[in-house]
């Protein structure tokens, strides 16, 4: 940072990626900051509202929720929390080498957390296969199976909320692999430089967020069956 | 008001840039604002002529004009177009969009391609919504109640719900460009309790948009799962909550209430101030009575469930909160009179419509608490008594803020005056007819009308034919300033840069503005409002 900071009061010049209406880059960078963290904001509540109907199902349907859930196999779930942690690493590190102007680095560990990203997706549609090759789809007119049939009713409003929080989380996922390959085309053409990587930063705080997600979905949509299926 | 020997400045923001591409993808607040001009008034049109149905039907108690359920079609479009596509977006998306960079000493928003990103949202939003009206319209209400959304109506629900989920991310957008904007562009010494209350207004708004619509979003993505999948989230058949949804629903659109009357609000403060010559009384418990508004109005949402099977526990909760919510916004009204008390308050157009805000909001306002008293409540719910409630309130004081800040900022806006006596004619003829229009509406309510038929009973009639002869007058007095303000673009006077000798940075630029706002980056030195003091007798 304080590196940047000299360079900047070295040449007087404006920065290309300065906009008009800021007064320097600063403030601009200060915004498209501070713009991200209320977009993250916004996305707590939206993701809030489907998990305040989880809270609602759970606390009414506990036993229906718990064997629901013991269903889920836990290996795939399990792995695919470590390649999001380890994702998330790799960003961070994209971020530091932005920061530091190493451009072969950020382009690097770009690719990295797009692959592991990738591989999540991956991972995530494996499980979705499963889910379908057992029964546990509750709707698109396919035929519920579930195993414990005086459950089976409320395990359905169980797997419609799996299935509507992992969808949309994998959905931002998506999203957020399509701004790594726009960052990778910008740090590529020279865009990016050590006055200007606000926008690699912005991502990785949207990367973050989206992983912090899937580490509240994995325990509450995983692991609450499990006392019950061994116990 | 200014000599005529004034002439328009040689460039401003409407003459840089005349081919239709600079119109569409201009990255100008002002323009942007100007887009949404056209828009929403194109949405209210909508909107306005399914109330015209509304009010035909109505004028006799036989069902004749419109069958039971092409009536629950022109209800629902009515209510969603007018919620959704003018009242929510009008006052931000156009007077905000236009004034805050203004009346903080920007150059712009904090972010100008988001800015025109917004509009086109909101823009792809209304063409599915418009979509639902010709493939089978949507007959849900605008509440889309589950599980007759989900599972019974055989109506367009899909797409006019994915119009609103579209149209929503504008809203947030908007919400999250303006709260950036006050947070980092402000000029030099444009300090937090500088600011004009309009911004602080706006502030507010930008709070609900932000923390609320995202979770109507999730819930019409839950509905559309449900309806598309046939995933029972809310399905009882399966063990789901209808209630639940109306919990979901109303934690937004409770507060979406205040997105439509906060801004109006600020635009009442700014005209009091500028009509009284004064200084807001009690500035700071002004803009802090926006905020509590915006917090405790995201804790009220209960007080629509009163009747739906909450426990009684929980609807005395939110009965006491609807009463608390009540306090800032008295707050307000009690320190724009106190503003006007002793001053010299000169009787142009906006004041006429800041007159006919107080009245129609008080009255919305006090029967709103009617309507948080639990037991009245039972007696009153789904009733015309709280359509003619929340008329008063969304439709009264937000069409009059909105108008009054038009006619206010429209010499700013088109470096042009109106003729003033048409305005003060048109707000007065507004004012009657609104109140024609739904004052009715409390009586028949409270003895019995049910909202949402195209049939009632014989004895209702009286009231109801009063109501559609003054939404006739409404009619007139809302195509009034649609004439004389098209009239004044190309014959009205030269405004000149403060017609009103109102102070605010808006004043401080030309009229219209430059493209970058002003020719220097404004330094403040004077507080909000800061009006000279008048001198012992009379100062016109
Ligand atoms: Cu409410």
């Amino acid at each position: 940072m304080s590196n940047a900071a000299s360079v900047a009061h070295d040449e007087q010049q404006h920065h290309p990626r300065l906009a008009h209406h800021f007064e320097s880059l600063e403030q601009q960078t200060d915004s498209s900051l501070f713009g991200m963290w209320i977009f993250l904001a916004t996305e707590i509540l939206f993701f809030g509202g489907a998990l305040m109907a989880y809270m609602i199902y759970r606390r009414w349907y506990p036993d229906a929720f718990a064997l629901a859930s013991s269903h889920i196999a836990i290996l795939p779930g399990a792995i695919n929390t470590a390649v999001l942690i380890i994702s998330s690493l790799t960003m961070a590190l994209a971020v530091h080498a932005a920061q530091t102007g190493e451009r072969g680095k950020i382009l690097f560990f770009i690719v990295v957390t797009m692959i592991l990203g990738a591989a999540f997706l991956g991972i995530k549609g494996y499980e979705y296969y499963e889910k379908y090759a057992e029964g546990f789809i509750p709707g698109l007119g396919l035929e519920f199976r579930f195993p414990e049939p005086e459950y089976a009713k409320n395990a359905q409003i169980f797997f419609s909320i799996y299935f509507v929080l992992t969808g949309l989380h994998a959905l931002h996922m998506i999203v957020g692999l399509g701004l790594m390959t726009w960052m990778f085309i910008w740090v590529k053409d020279g865009v990016i430089d050590t006055q200007y990587y606000a926008p690699i930063e912005i991502v990785g705080l949207y990367w973050h967020f989206v992983d912090i997600v899937w580490i509240f979905l994995f325990p509450l949509l995983y692991l609450i069956g499990r006392h019950v299926h061994h116990g | 008001m200014s000599s005529s020997t004034v002439a328009m400045p040689p460039t401003h923001y409407l003459n840089n840039g005349l081919t239709l591409k600079s119109w569409l993808f201009t990255k100008d607040h002002k323009r942007i604002a100007l887009l949404y001009l056209v828009a929403v008034t194109f949405f209210f049109m909508v909107g306005a002529a399914f109330a015209v149905a509304i009010r035909l039907e109505l004028a006799t108690p036989a069902g004749d004009l419109l069958s039971d359920e092409n009536y629950n079609r022109v209800f629902t479009m009515h209510g969603v177009m007018m919620v959704f596509f003018f009242l929510i977006p009008a006052v931000p998306a156009i007077l905000g969009n236009f004034l805050i960079p203004l009346q903080i000493g920007a150059k712009d928003l904090a972010f100008p391609k988001l800015n025109l990103l917004s509009f086109y949202i909101y823009f792809v939003g209304s063409l599915f919504t418009m979509y639902s009206i010709v493939s089978g319209g949507l007959d849900t209400g605008w509440t889309f109640y589950t599980p007759f959304s989900t599972v019974a109506s055989t109506s367009a629900v899909v797409p006019a719900a994915l119009g609103i989920f579209i149209n929503g991310f504008s809203g947030i957008l908007t919400g999250l460009n303006f709260i950036v904007t006050i947070h980092k562009m402000r000029a030099p010494g444009m300090t937090w309790f500088r600011l004009p209350l309009f911004v602080w207004a706006h502030y507010a708004t930008s709070l609900i948009q932000v923390l609320g619509t995202p979770v109507l979003a999730i819930t019409i993505v839950l509905v559309a799962a449900e309806r598309i999948f046939g995933f029972g989230l809310f399905n009882p058949a399966v063990g789901g909550d209808p209630v639940l949804f109306q919990h979901l629903f109303w934690f937004y659109s409770h507060p979406a209430v205040y997105i439509m009357i906060l801004p109006a609000m600020g635009i009442i403060s700014e005209l009091v101030a500028a009509s009284a010559r004064k200084q807001v009384f009690g500035y700071t418990f002004v803009a802090f009575a926006s905020i509590g508004i915006a917090v405790i109005g995201f804790l009220v949402w209960g007080h629509h469930m009163f009747v739906s099977g909450e426990s009684v526990y929980a609807a005395l909760v939110f009965s006491v909160l609807s009463f608390i919510v009540a306090v800032p916004s008295a707050v307000k009204v009690f320190n724009w009179i106190a503003t006007m008390y002793r001053g010299s308050v000169s009787w142009e157009t906006p004041m006429f419509y800041v007159a006919g805000f107080i009245g129609l909001f008080a009255i919305g306002g006090l029967t709103g608490l009617f309507l948080a008293s639990m037991g009245l409540d039972v007696h009153l719910t789904d009733t015309y008594f709280i359509v003619a409630h929340f008329h008063y309130v969304m439709v009264g004081g937000t069409i009059m803020g909105y108008l009054g800040g038009i006619h206010f900022w429209w010499p700013k806006i088109t470096g042009r005056m109106y003729n003033d006596l048409l305005g003060r004619v048109s707000a007065v003829v507004i004012f009657v007819g609104f109140n024609l229009t739904f004052f009715p509406q409390f009586v028949v309510g409270y003895l019995g009308m049910p909202r949402r038929y195209h049939a009632y009973p014989e004895e209702f009639q009286v009231l109801n034919v009063l109501s559609s002869a003054g939404a006739s007058v409404l009619a007139v007095g809302y195509l009034m300033p649609l004439f004389y303000l098209a009239y004044s673009l190309k014959y009205g006077e030269i405004a000149g840069d403060n017609p009103f000798g109102a102070v605010g940075l808006e004043w401080n630029t030309t009229s219209p503005p430059p493209t970058e706002n002003f020719k220097t980056t404004p330094v403040v030195t004077w507080e909000a409002y800061e009006y000279p003091t008048p001198v012992e007798g009379h100062v016109v």
